[in-house]
């Protein structure tokens, strides 16, 4: 009998998921009517529910442990106060942002759940935390102005920061990442990475003179460099696109773009020669299974996971995702696949790609030159962090250690991210409020209808 | 439910800035609520939207054609690579399969069943050969590891592609469902006939369709009975001395006796030789202190190239040898794939080696000439050679798993030959074709000669200790009959000379093949 509820259930898990993602793209149509909408968002967040406790459901009958009962409502109180926060202490806010940012922490939940209970629990109590740290951000983002006057302590503090990190880091799988203090670990350049967007964006936002862009673009070479000291490679390639799409977007000049791709493309060279760590994961990258024993290990078995659980999974609990080194991490992305099959894996991709072009939508239209940095540099994490991570797992691209977002197991990173999003909503927000201002005036001149 | 401001999301970036322009409403004044920023006012080309887009244009698309190749891999994994990773050793997650799935059946190329499992009242699992020995090592064993096709095909045997009602049905019930059955590309009855054709020697046969590459039959004496491998497993495997479980027809390196002179003579003819060049034999030729004699210390008196190799006739071939560019030589035996991990689909084949390099001693290069010295090949290797002489030198790569179908013998999958190129030119083949050609008509193959199909070939006589007298008995070649051909490689371990012991056994695979 449990064998039948696993299998329906991966099923009607797909089935909803792959509905919550046709509607990511369908809410984002123009000529769809409020109402419409409102309904759309009202679906998704049911979806959201539902899959919580369908999977909960199917882990709670194979694994038998009863704080299961507790945690799916301790889950589905959070997904309401998330959205209780979002609607009613900020109106205005992002509801697609909401609705993907709650659906990705669902996931990690579920994942989490079936991986390891404990880290599960661990991982929604720091949510839960981030929450209340979060829920503030999008009040600070849209009345506090003085947020690009401050560079320079930006730059500092991200220097420093990587540096300790370099100097006294400690060293997981080949790359320095963590600074221990107590019984806290933490992962500085996953809260420095958004400092560094916002040191970019207070030099960028007004430049006019030669030297200010040589003075960014100095300050954003220390920190590749201390990153690529770190042999935190991943987190380098974080910075230097975050800093070129900054760079790009402010100077509008193609070459700067081009150039600066030009220069990574010679550093990772450089880099593959110098490290052999590197080298181990282009190694593994190119073809694991002839190194399987040694640096092929890790990516096999990513990819055994992948392929054995096909388009439609084994079904939660009934595939081998604790064979994968490192599977709460970076590969939550093969455990999801395996179990939950590769149509919920390519939904999931797809949800992401929805939040990107979120992220980048709303950077567009603001009008201030320095939020539209700060969103865009923030989108720009994002996505390459994405690829980063699912590029490794599924060896599209050699493996470069990175976290999935809201999915992965970890503090920093899942603390960090949550900044992220709430960051974007505070501009969300704030555009939205120029926008009402100036509208109201137009609304009641030409009275012409909305043409979205 | 307080009404809310309709968040402005919807507008995806839009390629085209013309459009965008006149749709977008909010021109003027943009100085109405922004105190913080200047920048925007005081660059005025910034306020032209059509060059804003361009750049979020570029990074958008940029990172969606990132994504799209990203997800395009992701299906092209799981469609067309994943089953090479999930039929690997190290995935732990194939024997799980085995809980909902009974192990599928492995069925010959006639229609004959080679290994089936059935289901007693508790659900155990029994597996059997109904032919025991005789296909031993081809399609190995399911207990205490996996051999041959019980270990290439594990997955599809794990596999169950029964009717989706069926299966659904089975998961209600708590029963396994039928897992697909692999058709192999073995001759059940050409595999019978070479089999008792062997009689009680130790050796190896294989047999390769040259036009496709399917293996039509493999054997490797001594065998062992896969129905009782669990019980016999220990005193099976640890038996070092006649290494029953080594299937010797991939794995199994002898020295190739006289069928080396197919390459040693292609060589000569490389090197300008002609069929027709003279020579004599009174049985034994010394240089350097070193004798080779003639087979029976037979001599053959005057004979063309073409007799020394209908003959063959150590004399002959030992003197030409010393003749030859090493160089060449050795890059002949290298691009017949010597030293080189053979092309094939099965696992575990081993690499056969050739060495001759400049300055070898003149005894050493008249030993590899007539196919002693240091070289070594498998059976395997030597049916591939003769099957690509029989392909006008285009080798197929060998394998032996055609297809996978389902419980109701519906197809699930087909396996289809892949070609590995030329070993030889097709000149090349052809005049090596007239000398294994005339092995049969004039030479120590006469045996061969049927109404029913042309043989080519050549025997061996390969020495394997110290004493003269004990030989491995080889045949290499192939027959045609219209459209139909077969490869062969045969050796039977000390059992003396190939046209007296191989041969026969060469005879009997094709009068079967050819339904003679």
């Amino acid at each position: 009998m449990l064998h039948l509820l696993v299998t329906i259930s991966k099923y009607t898990i797909m089935i909803m998921f792959a509905i919550f993602t046709y509607d990511c793209f369908a809410v984002l149509r123009r000529g769809i009517k409020p109402a419409k909408r409102e309904r759309m968002y009202k679906k998704q967040t049911t979806l959201i529910y539902l899959i919580l406790l369908n999977a909960n459901a199917v882990l709670l009958c194979s694994l038998m442990d009863f704080r299961i009962i507790i945690m799916t409502f301790a889950e589905m109180v959070f997904i309401a106060l998330t959205m209780l926060i979002y609607r009613k202490m900020y109106v205005g806010a992002s509801l697609s942002v909401v609705n993907n940012m709650c659906m990705l922490l669902t996931i990690s939940f579920i994942v989490l759940t079936r991986l390891d209970i404990d880290k599960a629990i661990r991982q929604f109590a720091i949510a839960c935390v981030a929450l209340i740290i979060t829920c503030l951000i999008p009040l600070i983002v849209s009345k506090l102005k003085f947020f690009n006057k401050l560079s320079f302590l930006y730059a500092i503090i991200g220097i420093l920061g990587l540096g300790v990190v370099a100097i006294a880091g400690s060293t997981e799988y080949g790359a320095k990442l963590n600074i221990t203090i107590g019984s806290v670990t933490i992962q500085p350049s996953e809260f420095i990475k958004i400092l560094f967007v916002f040191f970019v964006a207070s030099i960028l936002y007004n430049w006019e003179e030669l030297t200010e862009l040589i003075y960014a673009t100095g300050v954003a070479f220390i920190h590749v460099l201390l990153l690529v000291a770190s042999k935190d490679l991943g987190g380098a390639a974080i910075f230097l696109v975050t800093y070129l799409a900054m760079l790009y977007v402010a100077t509008k000049r193609p070459i700067l773009l081009i150039g600066g791709f030009a220069i990574g493309a010679v550093g990772s060279l450089l880099a593959y020669k110098l490290f052999a760590h590197v080298q181990n994961r282009v190694i593994a990258w190119l073809d694991p299974l002839s190194v399987i024993d040694d640096q092929g290990y890790q990516v096999s078995q990513s990819l055994f996971a992948i392929g054995t659980g096909g388009w439609f999974g084994s079904g939660l609990g009934e595939g081998m995702p604790d064979k994968i080194p490192v599977v709460s991490k970076d590969f939550v992305f093969a455990a999801i696949s395996e179990e939950m099959g590769g149509v919920f894996a390519l939904c999931l991709i797809f949800v992401c790609i929805s939040c990107l072009l979120m992220f980048f939508n709303i950077s567009m239209s603001i009008k201030d030159q320095f939020f539209k940095l700060i969103a865009l540099g923030l989108g720009t994490i994002y996505g390459i962090q994405v690829f980063l991570t699912i590029g490794g797992v599924i060896k599209f691209i050699p493996s470069t250690g990175v976290t999935l977002p809201l999915v992965s197991y970890g503090g920093s990173s899942l603390l960090s991210t949550m900044i992220i999003f709430a960051v974007i909503q505070g501009l969300y927000i704030l555009r939205n409020d120029q926008e009402s201002e100036i509208e109201d005036g137009e609304t009641k001149r030409t009275k012409r209808n909305r043409d979205y | 439910m307080a009404r809310q401001k309709e968040p402005r999301e919807i507008e995806i970036i839009d390629l085209n800035p013309k459009k965008k322009n006149t749709s977008t409403k909010q021109k003027p004044k943009k100085n109405t609520s922004n105190t913080r920023n200047n920048s925007y006012e005081e660059k005025p080309q910034k306020e032209n939207k059509t060059s804003r887009n361009r750049e979020f244009a570029v990074i958008t698309y940029g990172f969606l054609a990132l994504f799209i190749s990203l997800s395009v891999y992701f299906c092209y994994f799981l469609v067309f690579q994943s089953e090479d990773f999930i039929n690997n050793s190290y995935n732990a997650r194939i024997s799980q399969l085995s809980d909902s799935v009974i192990r599928g059946n492995i069925i010959s190329s006639d229609g004959q069943v080679l290994a089936t499992s059935t289901v007693d009242s508790e659900g155990n699992e029994t597996r059997s050969y109904p032919y025991g020995n005789m296909f031993a090592h081809a399609i190995g064993y399911n207990s205490n590891g996996l051999m041959g096709v019980e270990l290439d095909a594990n997955f599809y045997l794990l596999r169950s592609h029964s009717f989706i009602l069926n299966q659904v049905l089975n998961d209600l019930r708590d029963v396994k469902s039928q897992g697909d059955s692999v058709v192999t590309t073995l001759n059940a009855s050409l595999q019978e006939a070479a089999y008792n054709a062997m009689g009680s020697f130790d050796g190896a046969v294989v047999a390769i369709e040259p036009s496709t590459g399917k293996i039509l039959s493999m054997i490797s004496k001594p065998d062992f009975d896969p129905n009782s491998i669990e019980e016999n497993y220990s005193m099976i495997a640890l038996d070092s001395e006649s290494s029953v479980l080594l299937n010797r027809a991939t794995q199994g390196l002898y020295p190739p006796g006289s069928t080396f002179k197919i390459l040693t003579a292609l060589e000569y003819l490389n090197e300008g030789g002609s069929d027709l060049d003279s020579f004599d034999c009174n049985g034994s030729y010394t240089s350097d202190g070193y004798e080779i004699h003639c087979y029976g210390n037979k001599a053959h008196g005057t004979e063309s190239f073409l007799d020394a190799f209908g003959n063959s006739c150590n004399v002959v071939f030992s003197q030409v040898g010393l003749s030859l560019n090493l160089n060449s030589f050795s890059s002949l035996a290298e691009q017949m794939m010597f030293n080189t991990t053979l092309p094939t689909k099965l696992s575990n084949v081993k690499t056969s080696s050739f060495t001759l390099e400049d300055g070898a001693s003149n005894s050493l290069i008249m030993q590899t000439s007539i196919g002693q010295g240091d070289t070594l090949v498998t059976p395997l290797h030597m049916a591939m050679i003769a099957s690509s002489i029989c392909n006008e030198g285009v080798l197929m790569e060998p394998y032996i798993i055609d297809g996978v179908v389902n419980d109701a013998g519906l197809n699930v999958k087909d396996y289809t030959e892949t070609e590995y190129g030329n070993i030889l030119t097709s000149v090349q083949a052809n005049q090596l074709e007239t000398y294994m050609r005339y092995v049969v008509t004039n030479g120590t193959a006469s045996a061969l000669q049927s109404d029913s199909y042309e043989a080519y070939g050549k025997t061996g006589s390969a020495e394997y200790t110290s004493d003269k007298d004990e030989t491995h008995s080889w045949f290499v070649g192939y027959a045609k009959s219209g459209d139909k051909e077969i490869a062969v490689a045969i050796i039977l371990e000390g059992a003396g000379s190939g046209s007296s012991y191989a041969v026969p056994v060469a005879k009997t695979m094709f009068d079967t093949y050819f339904g003679y």
